[in-house]
């Protein structure tokens, strides 16, 4: 039955990768069990950098969840056919990443069990609580958005539908944005900068997660891309790269102006040791140099070189949250401006941090989750895009 | 054709999928929907006529931790000082950074009549007694850490490792947050917290801030005190003098 359609992944490549995937999720798993039994006192995460590893993968997938989606935007929000034969693709991978995503935060916390206490309860002043809204209101709002393409009766209705996910999203990536924006004690957060920034982020980061997952299917399947196509989405890419530089940019230099947070800007990008490296060699250079010069070079631009520059700006993402997150809990909080101070809790000391296995294993475990939806979601429900016979 | 048949074995797959779909997002908007229900009183059965605090007069904090010691004996804290260790109060020397005056001075939750740490706790586990107590309800915790990373004093600390030989007065428990808790226990049978008794030279005033005749209001009146980080207006219900 696969053989009817050219498109679809082959049977052995397809149980291979269900396998791979399955393994991986399985790992993440038994980590998490892992940290459930010891503590976490067998991850890296400690009183001073109480988030970790496991809340870099996870933000990094819950922001390219909602970003992803703006190829099913442009496609109905804004009428391209394009777009449109791809909105499908782009909200099943909205939703497995949201499911990867979740699942590590929740395995993260220090009493998984209580996860129907964090259901049940909620604090309304709280920006967390309005996210684990969001985030189940977000799964429903693509959902529907699918059924309403997927379904021939339903289709009048997949405008209105994707304009609501077009909405949810943004609200989705302010809130998340807003997590830290709260934290105004901490040099690192507390600033207004912080929403618009995640938003654009998402949006190149979604981007080059499309991107990966369109180029595997079609190579998979011995299909080639339309050049045309192509060449639209990489120049999106490309622009949306530049603007959540600019944010990026425009956070740190926000920060210097301030005479109060220059410290926390020389230890980011400076003297910190890891952040500053990785900052400018994972997230500037590898992150936004490279995939750029790849996606403009006039001599480059084909689609090996995009999904090249896709995956750098994945690790890019990946390093530029490593930074804002671990490196921004690393720098010591000012409890008494002016002094200089030491104690047996690592006041006025840079916070350590090693990442530890289980927890890599949990965040990789979040990926696989996100793979294997996607994967099977593809291959049984017919999730590639299908070009319309001609587009002009 | 194989066209056609493809397309009823596509909207068939299609028709499957809607099943499926639907029903995992109702599983997944139930708890959104439920959470709204949820109104979240405590009634507190402690009186919002007081307000604890504490008073910390910095010129007699001398090199000793015998406050942190009696608090780790009192709360059943291992007293280890690792990074993944609680430290419910800690000593912190400070020396100005232009006049060189050195001083040090105890430190732990600032018991804020704002507390950030409240404000972000998604699930309502952390909360404020009426009396003016910041405590952790450590049945609700979910441990997401939150607190921590709310707290501009770094009150709090996770617990990384399962717990043996615990305070039955004092409950704590892997996987959830927990901070000082001005000694609950010991307030509430009319005690003071285990520090201010064990400091020496008296430099931890506890008493009732609502109380103009009580001796910490009293101090506070005719004597110069400051928050930790009063900008932030977090109203904290300790204290320091000599900062
Ligand atoms: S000092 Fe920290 S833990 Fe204590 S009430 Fe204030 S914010 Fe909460
Ligand atoms: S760790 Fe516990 S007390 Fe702190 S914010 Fe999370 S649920 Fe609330």
């Amino acid at each position: 039955m696969a053989n009817h359609s050219p498109l679809r992944f082959k049977n052995r490549i397809f149980y291979a990768l269900v396998a791979a995937g399955g393994l991986v999720v399985l790992m993440g798993l038994y980590a998490a069990h892992m940290m459930e039994g010891h503590g976490h006192i067998i991850t890296g995460m400690n009183n001073q950098i109480v988030w970790g590893m496991p809340h870099v993968f996870a933000i990094f997938l819950i922001v390219s969840a909602s970003g992803v989606l703006n190829v099913s935007s442009i496609g109905s929000v804004f009428n391209k056919p394009a777009y449109k034969a791809r909105a499908p693709l782009a909200g099943l991978l909205s939703i497995a990443m949201l499911a990867g995503g979740l699942s590590v935060l929740m395995l993260d916390l220090g009493r998984p069990d209580r996860i129907i206490v964090a259901m049940t309860r909620f604090n309304p002043t709280s920006v967390f609580a309005w996210n684990i809204f969001l985030y189940s209101g977000m799964f429903a709002a693509v959902a529907l958005y699918l059924w309403t393409m997927m379904e021939k009766r339903m289709n009048p209705w997949s405008k209105p539908a994707g304009l609501l996910v077009f909405v949810w999203r943004f609200v989705l990536t302010t809130g998340t944005g807003v997590i830290f924006s709260f934290l105004v004690a901490r040099q690192a957060y507390g600033t207004a900068l912080l929403p618009p920034m995640f938003i654009v982020m998402s949006f190149a980061w979604g981007m080059a997660v499309f991107h990966v997952a369109q180029s595997s299917i079609y190579e998979w399947n011995e299909k080639l891309l339309d050049p045309y196509v192509q060449k639209r989405m990489k120049n999106l890419m490309g622009v949306l790269v530049i603007a959540a530089f600019y944010f990026v940019a425009a956070y740190h230099l926000t920060n210097l102006y301030f005479a109060r947070q220059t410290g926390f800007e020389r230890f980011i990008l400076l003297d910190g040791g890891i952040y500053p490296l990785i900052f400018w060699i994972g997230y500037f250079l590898l992150g936004n140099l490279l995939p750029l010069l790849l996606i403009y070079h006039p001599a480059l631009g084909k689609s090996r070189s995009i999904l090249s520059a896709s995956l750098l700006i994945i690790l890019g993402g990946f390093s530029f949250l490593y930074v804002f997150i671990i490196g921004g809990q690393a720098f010591p909080l000012s409890i008494f401006p002016g002094y200089q101070v030491t104690s047996s809790f690592g006041d006025g000391a840079i916070g350590l941090y090693q990442p530890s296995l289980p927890e890599i294993m949990l965040g990789m475990g979040g990926v696989g989750i996100a793979f294997l939806i996607t994967t099977i979601g593809v291959r049984v429900l017919d999730f590639v895009p299908h070009e319309l016979p001609k587009s002009a | 054709m194989s066209d056609t048949n493809e397309m009823s074995n596509t909207s068939e797959q299609r028709r499957q999928f809607l099943k499926t779909s639907v029903g995992a997002a109702a599983v997944a908007i139930a708890p959104g929907m439920l959470m709204f229900d949820m109104a979240h009183g405590k009634t507190e059965a402690v009186s919002g006529k007081v307000r604890w605090g504490m008073l910390i007069n910095t010129a007699n904090c001398e090199d000793c931790d015998k406050c942190v010691k009696a608090c780790n004996k009192e709360n059943g804290l291992s007293g280890g000082l690792s990074p993944t260790d609680s430290q419910w109060i800690r000593k912190v020397e400070l020396k100005d950074m232009r006049t060189e005056r050195s001083l040090a001075l105890p430190m732990m939750c600032q018991h804020c009549a704002e507390p950030p740490c409240v404000d972000v706790c998604p699930t309502g586990a952390s909360f404020k007694r009426a009396d003016g107590i910041v405590l952790v309800d450590k049945h609700i915790c979910i441990g997401c850490r939150y607190c921590m990373m709310a707290c501009p004093y770094k009150a709090r600390s996770f617990v990384h490792e399962p717990l043996h030989d615990q305070k039955p007065d004092v409950p704590r428990g892997k996987g959830v947050v927990e901070s000082c808790t001005m000694c609950v226990q010991r307030i509430d049978k009319g005690l003071q917290p285990a520090c201010a008794e064990a400091c020496p030279n008296k430099s931890i005033l506890f008493g009732n801030l609502n109380d103009p005749g009580s001796e910490i209001s009293i101090k506070m009146r005719t004597e110069a005190s400051t928050q930790v980080r009063a900008d932030l207006g977090l109203d904290t219900g300790l204290r320091y003098q000599g900062i």
